[in-house]
């Protein structure tokens, strides 16, 4: 505690926010590049993009209260986006992606056609997730699917888009995606440059995100985000319309995801079913309530730590890492239920009443306080 | 054509039986368990286990022990986590989650990763021919076994006293409560039966199907969607439910292909929940949320 | 209770510093503990996960091959140290961990891979970044990277000779079965381009997702279509819910042969003997392939990993895997990754298959292809061979009915 006293003691009033928010810029945008070799440096840089995805779940649950299991969907259609464009470009003005050849396809598909286009793709990837987005809130929330309903279809909907993305392999690579990517607006790959260039652009990225979202939270709309995912009813009595409010914030959700989706591309050099499944969606979701879902940098954190955790575990202990990753997974969720961005103010509790107990002696509380979650 | 009447049957009749388990605890309980489909293959490997001492009647001897094995690690899980979690059925997902991953870790280190198999007894191997139709006897099998569950259950719910309890806690928790119902020891009882279930339908699907350590995952998405579709917590949607969906993708699947099939039931639920957002059959209540 | 954004911020940043420090921490350890006397190689198989079924196998027998090498004295005289990662059966992850053992453990070659899904995935890893994979299982061919050794059977080692042999008995009319992925459906072009060329008939040809387990309506279509044999592409799980419900509904190997090319003796045991006796499989390895290599091989990996294991194609070809680079490693005098490439071309050891040869040109191997029948015990009989070892020819080049496939 008492390296958060003195933190305390050093950024005291209403800048404190500010610093904090600097220094960690600062961290990720001159120490990490100076510490890591290219290598590690992309993988930070690929935790980031899982954590902007997070970002954006964090939005949708953690404040709006829509627990949404498909957040795959969106960041496979910002990713193949990406994904097609970079295709297109390789394969030169009359040829076509190499998948495609060796699937017998022999004509580039009408819908391949516009990626061609880098403004086009690059709007594609927050236009694509956003209209998918809006057009399933507009017709689940305003039914009043909720709650665990809207969590399962949800699922079944990452669910149905792998299975049509993998039947159609002739038009969307498969099982194997796209990938193979030699040339990204120019840059090489197996360059260092290029890594670090993506490096860059992931933090800014990042950060940009973080501050809308930020502001989203912390303005009337977001005040009402939350009054409708604590008492959606009784925000309808006040003559508000829940399902409007609901819908622009998932599709905000969606349009983060799809960003993230898309630096993806670049950053790892491949997008695949494998990444938007029922599975990974889930596992965003996981990161969120571990990082901490009420709060945004929360959700940021999870994203980060978590993917970080499982590279570090599988590297280190290949043979165990599972009941490791689901052990610890199981103890968050156990004793912190709002995740580790919670647990500071947890603990900070213990220690509060603790004291009292010294100054005044009453009943022990239970060392494990339940906090009243709303859901 | 006629011939996909009977396989549309029997899907469903799988499908009713991976999903009465969840109807159960989801429906009742709310907790939306992603460690079912582990209970499911755990029903599975007690058939497999039992195969040493039973050879080729084993999956019957597995039924009544398979509802124990399955029944009894829900009960533990219940007991030591999920109770902490009651009116906050999100986060029972999350804990859920992580306890499957889990399980079928356990599962590979002790039977490894390859799948076994269960031999299907020999009174089991044959068709029942109706004309042009052939219904292979598992699959009867697998249909009779469902149809004995939901009357079990019904009869159960309705007919007996702790039934009844069931359903005042799943009406109304607190007016149970307050008439003297220990929601507690139902809560238990509810969870150790829909865990149970699964384990029967785990011994059910060796018939058909692989048994490994991710058999689980296999089935846990169709087996939610049949919940949701039907109503939460109703038995009868529940049965409409898994027919319904069983004769879409039996029919679907056999004017196009498997992968459509699929993308169609998933399309058609999605579209379902638009004109009943909570299923089929729902609970009236004069709650507000 | 109110969490300031302090309280936050704080606890971020000392994730974050003690993420970056952990970072930094394995990358010192890796780059110190660099051995003269050691070799350091890569195994990446997915060790969890859905694929952990088949490539745990291939990991154990990778690694026995290197014990046996290290056991006579290793290569150029040095240890080989395996480096396991987990491949996860999760595509990208397979890459991630690629470029981690090129970059950061500086392995001199890697062995890996199932999977065309997370071979392509690998690819670009090695390419760009100069490294060397040796991909040990059959594949759908139409690929020949700078930077992979295929020492699994390509097409025209593995599936046309499997047309050759149903051609052979007889029989005219197929059905063409398997999951939606790319091995299939490459497969299934190149099937039907070679029954338009020789009068075969296909009737019909249907795919299902990866992990389908209800195989109801497809078993009844391909009754209804009458077939003379199904040649069958299904991976994984899926081929015990087929077998299980081709048998329920009245199939067996008398009434329609089902060639299968991705079953071999380690997933009879999940299907059931009793389910697939007396089905045909193509493969260029079983565990009864007759030589004194192949009895040492299987007694030595029943010693290790069980009397109760079985050996397979995959396996094997794993294991050659190892011994071919190692052959390479000696002739080339360097694990230098070109001239081990350079070196590699027209290398022939004797290997449980038989004599195997690496075709520098394609960096493929010659294999005998070899067409077996599923026995009560469980392991697989051989019917007919390719009398010697074919040519590898990923891009079907030597075939003239092949010529619009590529």
């Amino acid at each position: 505690m008492s390296a958060l006293t003195r933190g305390k003691a050093l950024l005291t009033g209403k800048y404190r926010g500010y610093v904090v928010f600097v220094s960690v810029a600062l961290l990720l945008l001159a120490v990490a590049p100076a510490a890591l070799d290219p290598f590690r440096l992309s993988l930070l840089a690929k935790y980031l993009c899982l954590a902007i995805a997070a970002l954006g779940i964090g939005l949708a649950w953690g404040q709006g209260g829509m627990m949404t299991l498909g957040q795959g969907v969106f960041f496979g259609l910002g990713g193949y986006a990406m994904g097609m464009h970079l295709k297109l470009t390789e394969a030169g003005d009359n040829g076509l992606p190499d998948f495609m050849t060796w699937s017998g396809v022999e004509e580039l598909p009408a819908i391949w056609e516009p990626f061609r286009n880098p403004v086009f793709a690059l709007a594609m990837v927050v236009v694509l997730p956003v209209v998918v987005a809006t057009a399933l809130g507009v017709l689940v929330f305003r039914q009043r699917v909720r709650g665990a309903y809207f969590a399962i279809l949800s699922q079944a909907l990452a669910a149905a888009f792998v299975i049509w993305l993998v039947g159609n392999q002739g038009l969307t690579g498969g099982t194997n995606g796209l990938t193979n990517f030699y040339d990204i607006f120019g840059m090489y790959p197996e360059e260092d440059s290029t890594k670090t260039t993506f490096y860059f652009i992931v933090v800014i990225a990042v950060g940009v995100l973080y501050l809308v979202a930020r502001h989203i939270v912390r303005s009337r709309f977001g005040r009402l985000l939350v009054a409708i995912r604590d008492g959606e009813d009784r925000v309808r009595f006040l003559g508000y319309n829940p399902a409007t409010v609901k819908t622009i914030v998932f599709a905000t959700s969606a349009a983060m995801a799809g960003i993230a989706g898309a630096l993806y591309v670049p950053v790892v050099g491949i997008i695949s079913p494998a990444l938007l499944g029922v599975v990974p969606s889930i596992e965003l979701l996981v990161a969120v309530a571990i990082g901490g879902r009420f709060s945004l940098a929360g959700a940021l954190l999870g994203g980060v730590l978590m993917n970080w955790a499982r590279t570090t575990f599988s590297e280190s202990m290949p043979d165990g890492w599972i009941y490791i990753q689901g052990g610890l997974f199981i103890l968050v969720i156990l004793v912190a239920p709002k995740g580790i961005a919670g647990l500071a103010g947890q603990i900070g509790d213990l220690v509060a009443r603790r004291r009292a107990l010294r100054t005044a002696p009453a009943p022990a509380p239970e060392p494990g306080v339940k906090e009243e979650v709303p859901v | 054509m006629l011939s996909q009447l009977p396989i549309g049957l029997s899907i469903a009749g799988a499908l009713l039986l991976i999903a009465l388990g969840l109807t159960f605890t989801f429906g009742q309980m709310g907790v939306i368990n992603m460690a079912h489909g582990e209970f499911i293959m755990a029903g599975a490997y007690t058939a497999y286990m039992l195969q040493g001492v039973f050879s080729g009647q084993a999956v019957l001897a597995a039924l009544p022990v398979a509802f124990l094995v399955a029944g009894l690690m829900g009960l533990v899980l219940e007991r030591f986590a999920i109770r902490r979690f009651y009116g906050r059925p999100l986060d029972t997902l999350l804990l859920t989650w992580g306890v499957s991953l889990v399980l079928q870790q356990v599962a590979r280190d002790i039977f490894g990763a390859p799948n076994v198999n269960v031999t299907a007894p020999s009174w089991l191997d044959g068709r029942l021919t109706l004309g042009s139709v052939a219904i292979p006897y598992t699959r009867l099998f697998i249909m009779a076994l469902a149809v004995a569950c939901v009357v079990a259950i019904w009869a159960y719910m309705n007919r007996s006293k702790q039934g009844r309890r069931m359903r005042a806690v799943m009406q109304n928790r607190e007016l149970a409560s307050c008439s003297g119902v220990v929601t507690e020891r139902v809560d238990q009882l509810t969870f150790f039966i829909g865990s149970g279930l699964a384990g029967v339908a785990g011994v059910a699907l060796t018939l058909t199907g692989p048994i490994g350590p991710t058999l689980g995952t296999n089935y846990l998405v169709d087996a939610f969607l049949v919940v949701v579709a039907g109503g939460l917590g109703q038995l009868r949607g529940a049965v409409l439910a898994a027919v319904a969906l069983g004769m879409l993708q039996s029919y679907v699947e056999f004017w196009t292909d498997a992968s459509a099939a699929k993308v169609v039931v998933f399309a058609a639920i999605i579209a379902f929940l638009q004109v009943r957002p909570q299923g089929l059959f729902v609970m009236r209540s004069r709650a507000l949320t | 209770m109110r969490i300031t954004p302090l309280r936050k911020m704080a606890v971020l940043m000392a994730a974050s510093a003690l993420a970056l420090t952990a970072c930094g921490g394995t990358e010192e350890e890796s780059g110190s503990s660099a051995n003269a006397n050691e070799i350091k190689v890569g195994i990446l198989h997915s060790l969890s996960g859905t694929m952990a079924i088949s490539e745990v196998t291939v990991h154990n027998s990778e690694l026995m091959a290197i014990e046996e090498i290290n056991a006579k004295g290793g290569v150029l005289g040095k240890k080989i140290v395996p480096v396991i990662e987990d491949g996860a059966s999760d595509w990208p992850t397979f890459a991630e961990k690629a470029r981690k053992l090129i970059r950061s453990d500086k392995v001199a070659t890697v062995f890996g891979g199932w999977t065309s899904a997370s071979r392509k995935a690998m690819l670009p890893v090695f390419e760009q970044e100069k490294g060397l994979l040796w991909y040990p299982v059959q594949y759908e061919g139409l690929e020949s990277s700078p930077n992979i050794f295929y020492t699994g059977a390509t097409t025209n080692q593995q599936i046309i000779p499997g047309l050759d042999y149903l051609k052979s008995e007889g029989k005219k009319k197929i059905f063409l079965v398997g999951s939606d992925y790319v091995f299939p459906r490459t497969a299934n072009k190149i099937i039907k381009a070679y029954a338009e060329a020789n009068g075969l008939e296909v009737l019909g040809e249907e795919y299902t997702p990866l992990g389908h387990t209800e195989y109801g309506t497809l078993v009844s279509k391909v009754m209804a279509a009458k077939p003379d044999a199904v040649f069958n592409t299904l991976n994984g799980d899926s081929n015990v819910a087929f077998f299980k419900q081709f048998k329920a509904a009245g199939g067996s190997a008398k009434t329609l042969p089902v060639l299968s090319v991705s079953i071999a003796e380690e997933e009879v045991g999940g299907i059931g003997v009793d389910n697939i006796v007396g089905q045909p499989v193509a493969w260029n390895y079983y565990q009864t392939t007759e030589g004194d290599v192949n009895t040492k091989f299987v007694e030595a990996f029943k010693a290790k990993y069980g009397a109760d294991k079985v050996t397979s194609d995959p396996m094997e070809a794993g294991y050659n895997a190892v011994y071919l680079w190692a052959a390479a490693v000696e002739k080339a005098g360097s694990t230098d990754v070109e001239a081990v490439k350079k070196a590699a071309d027209g290398i022939a050891l004797d290997l449980p298959e038989g004599k195997v040869t690496i075709d520098g040109a394609t960096q493929h191997v010659y294999k005998t292809a070899r067409i077996g029948v599923i026995q009560p015990d469980g392991l697989i009989k051989e019917v007919w061979n390719s009398g010697e070892p074919i040519k590898p020819d990923p891009y079907l080049k030597d075939y003239p009915w092949a010529a619009g496939l590529s």
